[in-house]
């Protein structure tokens, strides 16, 4: 029996199920492997900033404030006006950053998957209301209206995150609906409602579940887009403010001291591209993940 | 495609552009703070006369009457004042949008100019050495924040080298030519870079597509050079695609044009827009806003007829 099993190396290599096959054709993505672990390590700086920064974000060294500092041994990136620590405040930065990008993105999933679910599965007027909704809020000008809504409210993190999250579910309930409006046809689903199973355990313990691949490769990549949104609303000022530091507001501070202090612009541009980065490498590698064919 | 389609589809502009005249309305006016905000912190201006001024803007009126009466007037070209400047809304947007069609356009023929070559390059040179590094710049593309970059060109081209002016759109006392374009270089550059990498992706997908069709290896197998089978054959017809998201994208550049408008202080309609933002100018607002979805809308529209035109198996009646 070992013996068999033994002289068949197709049978041992190839792992057997979803979920092992799934995560064998991630880990053979290099680049995405790399942005998985790239983000995880800027997740564990943003969570334990409190513990690793040198100084405390708003702690100001007496002696050198006035005119920023180059960057040293004491001050890795160096030092602002005021005499804070550049680094520290953009290990910190990434705790505003990453959240913002992250709870929007999960935000506009959602709502684009309870849009799309509803508008697939019961079709007729329902998806014909949702859809024209969908239609005439995708011919706002988006980038501007949160330009506008966030200077007119000066939003908390949490209006933040609730202003780009509630205007960027569209993409996601277009393709949730797609997915919904194919998997309803199916035999399990029949079998699902035959067995006795009311809508909401067909929409969201049959249906959802098979949808779930093309849902996380666009939520993974809505990150990418969000947190990009956030630092330029940052950038213009209209994001989260100051003294709280994001990658974007930073970049506001810097912006106007460009001539006198220019690697205070450097690095928290250079944080928020390779954030980026890493979240679209990842988003790719479970593109292709997912969906083989591709 | 026939004039009759086409009408049909500027009819059908209407009822879109009447769903988001009424969320942005509603969304601006549930939203804190009010038109005349500007005034209420200013100590000269009594209780009485901002009743007198909300009265003669009729902002005493019920929400609904509001909108009617604003959507109308706006539908006939009545645009309204702006209560920054006092001046009509129309002129003010009118003034700027030379500006922005500078800058967006010429953004836009260097975005394509640039993109689609490199598309083509990386399909036609598929798993090299030079598409490895497209794609891997086209990734890095796709994750610029471009506002960033923005700041850097600037640090080394206006503030180290001194070879070209950091912002404006012309330097005081120098109309000339030269100048304008000295000042067009960084803001141009920002602004199609953006699009640059993505649109290069769609160009490289299509044509890998296309080049695996059975008559790209009949035409082959024909003899015809490798040259004609790219350029004749294939291109035309990866265009397609890459047409509808070229089209769809032109309107995302006019957005675009607000932040690189603001870093590059560029006299355009982005700026206007910030600008009557600071002010709390909520006529020029809801006009800009409208002249945005409208170009959204209408790129659209291109987009399908683009397509119609390109490809003659597509007919729209």
């Amino acid at each position: 029996m070992t013996d068999t099993l033994k002289r068949s190396p197709a049978s041992r290599k190839r792992p057997e199920g979803f979920w092992p096959t799934l995560i064998a054709r991630f880990l053979k993505h290099k680049l995405a492997v790399l942005g998985l672990v790239v983000l995880i390590i800027l997740g564990l700086l943003a969570i334990f900033a409190p513990f690793l920064a040198p100084y405390t974000f708003d702690g100001q060294d007496a002696s050198i404030i006035g005119q920023p500092q180059p960057p040293s041994a004491k001050h890795w990136m160096g030092t602002d006006q005021l005499g804070r620590d550049a680094f520290t405040r953009v290990l910190y930065g990434a705790r505003i950053s990453l959240m913002v990008g992250l709870f929007s993105a999960l935000l506009a999933t959602f709502l684009g998957t309870l849009v799309g679910a509803l508008s697939g599965y019961y079709r007729g007027w329902t998806d014909a209301v949702l859809m024209r909704v969908t239609d005439v809020v995708l011919c706002i000008p988006l980038l501007p209206l949160i330009i506008l809504l966030s200077g007119i409210l000066r939003p908390s993190v949490t209006l933040l995150i609730a202003i780009v999250g509630s205007l960027s579910w569209m993409g996601t309930a277009r393709l949730v609906r797609s997915q919904f409006l194919s998997l309803r046809e199916r035999e399990f689903v029949e079998a699902s409602r035959a067995l006795g199973g009311g809508d909401n355990r067909v929409m969201f313990r049959h249906i959802l579940p098979n949808a779930l691949g093309p849902i996380i490769v666009s939520t993974t990549l809505s990150v990418g887009g969000t947190i990009m949104l956030e630092s330029a609303l940052s950038f213009l000022g209209l994001g989260v403010q100051p003294p709280t530091p994001t990658w974007g507001n930073l970049l506001n501070y810097a912006s106007q001291w460009l001539t006198g202090a220019p690697w205070l612009a450097i690095f928290p541009g250079l944080m928020i591209l390779i954030t980026v980065l890493a979240v679209n490498f990842l988003g790719d590698g479970l593109r292709d993940a997912f969906d083989p064919r591709n | 495609m026939s004039l009759s389609y086409i009408f049909k589809r500027l009819l059908g502009m209407v009822p879109l552009l009447l769903g988001v005249s009424l969320i942005l309305f509603g969304v601006l006016h549930l939203a804190p703070g009010g038109p005349l905000d500007v005034y209420a912190d200013n100590p000269s201006v009594t209780q009485e006369a901002l009743d007198q001024m909300k009265r003669a803007f009729g902002l005493d009126q019920p929400l609904p009457v509001q909108y009617f009466r604003w959507v109308t007037a706006f539908f006939q070209g009545e645009w309204g004042y702006s209560i920054r400047t006092s001046q009509p809304v129309m002129e003010e947007v009118l003034a700027r949008i030379p500006a922005t069609l500078m800058l967006s356009g010429s953004a836009f023929f260097l975005a394509l100019l640039v993109a689609l070559p490199l598309g083509i390059l990386s399909a036609t040179r598929r798993y090299t050495g030079v598409d490895y590094f497209i794609t891997l710049m086209s990734f890095l593309g796709i994750s610029m924040p471009v506002f960033w970059l923005a700041l850097m060109l600037q640090l080394l081209f206006a503030v180290q080298w001194r070879v070209l002016p950091s912002a404006g759109m012309q330097t005081i006392g120098d109309g000339s030519l030269p100048d304008l374009l000295r000042h067009l270089v960084l803001p141009v550059f920002i602004l199609a870079f953006a699009s640059v990498a993505g649109w290069s992706r769609y160009m490289r997908s299509s044509m890998v597509e296309i080049l695996s069709q059975d008559y790209i290896r009949t035409a082959r197998a024909k003899g015809v050079s490798a040259r004609r089978v790219t350029y004749s054959h294939a291109f035309r017809n990866a265009l397609i695609p890459v047409v509808t998201v070229v089209a769809l994208d032109s309107a995302a550049i006019l957005s675009g044009a607000v932040i690189t408008e603001t870093i590059f202080a560029w006299p355009g309609l982005g700026r206007l827009f910030i600008d009557s933002m600071n002010g709390r100018d909520y006529p020029v607002l809801m006009a800009l806003l409208m002249v945005g979805s409208f170009a959204l809308v209408l790129s659209n529209l291109i987009a399908d007829l683009a397509y119609s035109l390109i490809d003659p198996r597509i007919r729209y009646d």
